[in-house]
């Protein structure tokens, strides 16, 4: 029992430890992919004296200006509020990675890549804790007293609120063919049959559209609104209260690409079997994971590069788009592919 | 206008087609283009912006930089204290005292004791040196201009002198007898305000 916990402790301290180092790098990544879509170099001094090439200290640099900048606390906002917001948006973001797989799982792999393996309503809590962060969001507009942080915070709650419904009706799909909320199950199917993208293209796409929007990632990032609402909900914060916003925003990007690989792409299987579930070894693990990291840095590097490429709804566009086409289309997506499960599936 | 006016034209927004209300193949089209970019600046160094201290950006041959006064073939100011300058200057950045030309200087009857250009105040506009019925005063094709402080940034005749021997090789009088040939290329300059 000790040794159990012992080790999910060294779990959740490896997966934050990475998962924030990532961050770091992934704001790098994200300059990078700006200055580059607009003929930019993008950070490249950081590190040059000490023979590090591409700026790849910037990071480091971008993070200890954090730390050390000046924390100012207008004197017009609710304190405890106001000092709760951000923790609240970074805890949520981070405690969705307890039931994300980063590996194979299972009774006979040498190891469960996951913090809480075989929680069979996996799906269910990562949606549960997505709508949490709203609430970051909601109560630093709130506590803030400016008008531009409200109005950011109201933008966020009806777009989550709204969103929340295709994103959820989304992989109703997928857990229909699947038969599990379980994350391993459903990619444990993917690896049997095909991958959730040949099976489930519209659920795709809802739920790619649906997740840019629970991210507040350009096109959708109205909360945020840097020429309408000055910055919108963290308006009002600086220093690392600023920057725990901005990692709860790239945390977010990370676990949304993790379920899209492992809902939609297979996770970390390969076509043509050549990794399957019932190799167990190390070396096929090692893979494995390398192949999911792969897939998920690919996703991670297609939201940036929608983000560079899409301006930004006009607000009522994006209401449309929500209640008007994606409710819709996975109202009909759902009952489709539950048609199809019932009358084909369970008949065989 | 009344609402029935037969010159009334009435334009309706084009229709859309189905494809473009889904906005997926647009959205491909936008990804494509962004893409070219990331690619051409990532793989093949098509970056448009310049990599400062190291490379440096050459300036059009019209660039209104830093002023220079210039000297003629005698190595004498060219200035003849006739205040046009300063007069056209919309800034009132120029400052000028004139004196009698010396005996030795038989071509002109003044010139200036002391020239000071405020650079700070100027506003670049090249009005001196569309006035100047002489050629003496210049802007020339240096853009990094810096100093310590409000008083660096005066610059006086010395300065402004020096500033023409930086960059005659390179910039030659504009309005002078052309030279033969096409122009030489502006090239980087070392710095003069070293």
């Amino acid at each position: 029992m000790l040794w159990v916990a012992i080790g999910i402790l060294l779990k959740i301290l490896v997966v934050v430890s990475i998962a924030l180092g990532t961050v770091a790098y992934l704001i790098y990544v994200e300059r990078k992919v700006a200055a580059y879509a607009q003929d930019r170099v993008g950070p490249n001094r950081a590190g040059k004296e000490l023979g590090i090439p591409f700026g790849l200290l910037q990071p480091l640099a971008d993070g200890a200006k954090m730390v050390l900048k000046e924390d100012v606390i207008p004197g017009y906002v609710s304190r405890p509020l106001y000092m709760l917001a951000p923790v609240i948006a970074i805890v949520a973001a981070m405690i969705g990675f307890a039931v994300v797989p980063f590996g194979p799982v299972g009774p006979n792999q040498i190891m469960n890549f996951q913090i809480a393996p075989n929680i069979n309503i996996g799906i269910l809590y990562v949606f549960a804790i997505g709508s949490l962060a709203v609430y970051g969001i909601i109560l630093a507009g709130w506590a803030s007293n400016n008008k531009y942080a409200f109005l950011g915070a109201l933008r966020s709650s009806a777009q989550l609120i709204s969103y929340e419904i295709p994103l959820g009706m989304s992989i109703l799909g997928m857990v229909l063919i699947a038969g599990s909320l379980d994350l391993n199950q459903i990619v444990n199917w993917q690896d049997r049959r095909v991958w959730g993208v040949v099976v489930q293209p519209i659920g795709f796409l809802l739920f790619l559209v649906s997740a840019f929007a629970e991210t507040n990632r350009l096109p959708f990032d109205l909360p945020e609104s840097e020429q309408e609402l000055v910055g919108g909900y963290h308006t009002e914060y600086s220093a690392m209260k600023f920057g725990m916003f901005f990692l709860g925003e790239y945390l977010h990007v990370i676990t949304v690409s993790y379920l899209t690989v492992l809902l939609f792409f297979g996770g970390w299987s390969l076509p043509f079997h050549l990794l399957n579930q019932n190799q167990i070894g190390f070396l096929s693990a090692v893979f494995k994971v390398m192949v999911l990291l792969f897939k998920v840095a690919l996703m991670i590097l297609f939201i940036m590069w929608v983000r560079w490429t899409l301006p930004r709804f006009r607000y009522d566009h994006l209401m449309d788009l929500a209640w008007k086409s994606l409710i819709p289309l996975s109202l009909v997506n759902l009952v489709a592919t539950a048609a199809i499960v019932q009358l084909i599936y369970s008949s065989r | 206008m009344r609402a029935d006016d037969p010159k009334l034209m009435r334009i309706e927004p084009p229709k859309l087609t189905l494809a473009e209300r889904f906005f997926l193949p647009q959205i491909a089209e936008g990804l494509g283009v962004t893409g070219r970019h990331v690619v051409g600046v990532a793989f093949q160094k098509k970056a448009i912006t310049v990599q400062y201290p190291e490379e440096q950006h050459v300036p059009s041959p019209n660039y209104r930089g830093v002023h220079r006064l210039n000297k003629d073939e005698h190595d004498r100011i060219k200035c003849v204290a006739c205040m046009l300058c300063a007069t056209a200057c919309p800034a009132h950045c120029i400052d000028i005292v004139g004196a009698s030309a010396p005996p030795s200087w038989p071509d002109r009857e003044k010139y200036p004791e002391s020239f000071v250009i405020d650079e700070l105040r100027c506003i670049y506009c090249g009005m001196c040196e569309e006035a100047c019925p002489v050629e003496a005063i210049e802007l020339t094709g240096l853009y990094d201009l810096t100093g310590l402080s409000r008083e660096q940034m005066i610059f006086d005749k010395t300065k402004l002198l020096s500033v023409f021997d930086a960059t005659k090789d390179a910039e030659p009088m504009k309005y002078a007898a052309p030279p033969p040939g096409p122009a030489p290329e502006t090239k980087m300059l070392p710095s003069p305000l070293d």
